[in-house]
């Protein structure tokens, strides 16, 4: 009788702490995963509203007397793959993430291309209509980099979570999984030298 | 409890080092970010680019916007920011600043980097409508470039923030300073009730030694708090008065990367 109700004791407590822990577990991954899905939200409005620019850079850039088609038509299939490559933030795997990113990174590079090439256009590039769209490009760029610096920052914080003794054990039960990141550009290596 | 705490403690330890790691690849550190100075100012001219009476000059006016419309606009000059792209060395140090107010994001930084010749006007996310990029470029272009190009900083400064005051003036309103109202009113509501608590014990018919020592100590009381206690307050309203003339920090704005860059 008395033995039998220290077992008893026993797994009831073991039960509890069992459960507590779940429920911590849950509770921190919850709001983890919310934040990164969040923030990717982010990043795809960012990508998004570079996506929006493109149709009236070409538009402007097709102004000018007979610009080069190969470097427009590049940039509007980039256009149309980036676009077509959407990410489910329920489904944030890192394979779904480089395919999002290659397919962005193309556009990356035909706009790139794209502007290297209007260098040879002085005029067009004089004009305001241009400036404001080189402009509004390049703080796309640069919203797009603080949203992916934030988005990485999120699921590096519920990656390492997920990977946390006793997390590593409910997690997988729980339906939690890992997150793709994206990955730096090379050029973000370098170190910098500053002078105030 | 502890073990949460524990898997807490450990869960921190391994996400600090993780961001240590992350910055470390990043190449970005404290270092290359000019601290927030001790005393804060909406001008921090580091390159020293400008006289001390421009300085104060465009102090005072970027002060009394904020005062007015609560958007803070700040101006910071550096030497060089190395191998850091303008705009992205922009919206983290701005960010680190926590330039504009929390819940407007109503900050906007304009950076130059002296010796590249470089400069950019960052806007936090609760100006990006009104200070579009666009719009940014063009001040740059129109207003402060050519300002630069002859070398004359505080020109190009003086313009710059006057279109950005211009473009960002109907946005925000200044923030109600409830608190200092209430402070001093509660400080002389405060001054009121020890008067009559004074003349209260004064006043109080006692005997001869406990009425010598009541008076002894109620007038080393009151002399104590008229000494301390009044011109401590009326110290904090005088620095109140003098800092209402002056900037009172920077509110904890965050910036997304909106705004343009240029060269001179």
């Amino acid at each position: 009788m008395k033995s039998s109700s220290i077992i008893l004791l026993a797994v009831l407590a073991l039960l509890l702490i069992g459960g507590c822990m779940t429920c911590n577990v849950q509770k921190s991954l919850v709001t983890l995963d919310e934040n990164a899905k969040s923030k990717w939200g982010e990043v795809q409005n960012q990508y998004q509203r570079r996506a929006d620019l493109v149709p009236n850079l070409v538009s402007t850039v097709k102004g000018a007397a007979n610009f080069e088609q190969k470097t427009l038509t590049d940039v509007i299939e980039a256009r149309a793959k980036a676009t077509s490559i959407q990410v489910n933030p329920e489904n944030l795997t890192p394979e779904k993430l480089q395919e999002f990113q290659a397919a962005q990174g193309q556009l990356s590079q035909a706009l790139g291309r794209l502007m290297m090439v209007t260098e040879n256009y002085p005029q067009l590039r004089a004009t305001e209509a241009f400036r404001d769209l080189q402009v509004q490009l390049e703080g796309t760029e640069n919203r797009i980099t603080v949203a992916r610096k934030s988005f990485n920052d999120a699921v590096q914080q519920y990656n390492t979570q997920l990977r946390i003794f006793p997390n590593n054990i409910f997690a997988g039960m729980m339906g939690f999984a890992q997150k793709g990141m994206f990955e730096a550009d090379q050029n973000a290596q370098k170190a910098p030298q500053v002078q105030f | 409890m502890s073990l949460r705490n524990s898997t807490n403690f450990r869960f921190w330890l391994l996400a600090l080092l993780l961001v240590f790691q992350s910055s470390l690849l990043l190449a970005q550190s404290d270092s290359d970010f000019p601290p927030i100075p001790a005393s804060p100012h909406l001008v921090n001219d580091l390159a020293k680019t400008m006289t001390a009476d421009q300085v104060a000059a465009l102090e005072a006016k970027l002060v009394d916007f904020d005062k007015t419309t609560s958007t803070q606009i700040a101006i910071v000059t550096v030497k060089s920011i190395g191998n850091y792209e303008v705009a992205q060395y922009a919206v983290e140090l701005a960010n680190r600043w926590k330039i504009g107010r929390a819940a407007k994001n109503n900050g906007v930084l304009l950076l130059a980097s002296i010796d590249d010749r470089k400069i950019n006007i960052s806007t936090g996310y609760g100006l990006e409508g009104a200070l579009t990029d666009a719009l940014c470029g063009r001040i740059i272009r129109n207003e402060i470039v050519p300002a630069f190009k002859t070398g004359n900083y505080y020109d190009g400064f003086d313009k710059g923030t006057d279109a950005i005051i211009k473009a960002t003036k109907g946005e925000y309103t200044a923030d109600p300073v409830v608190d200092k109202e209430e402070f001093s009113i509660g400080t002389v509501i405060i001054i009121i009730f020890i008067i009559i608590v004074i003349i209260a014990i004064f006043s109080s018919p006692g005997g001869g030694g406990g009425g010598g020592y009541m008076s002894g100590k109620g007038s080393s009381f009151g002399s104590g708090y008229w000494g301390g206690g009044f011109g401590s307050s009326s110290g904090s309203s005088w620095s109140g008065g003098s800092s209402s003339g002056g900037f009172g920090g920077f509110g904890g704005g965050s910036f997304g990367g909106g705004g343009a860059s240029g060269s001179w």
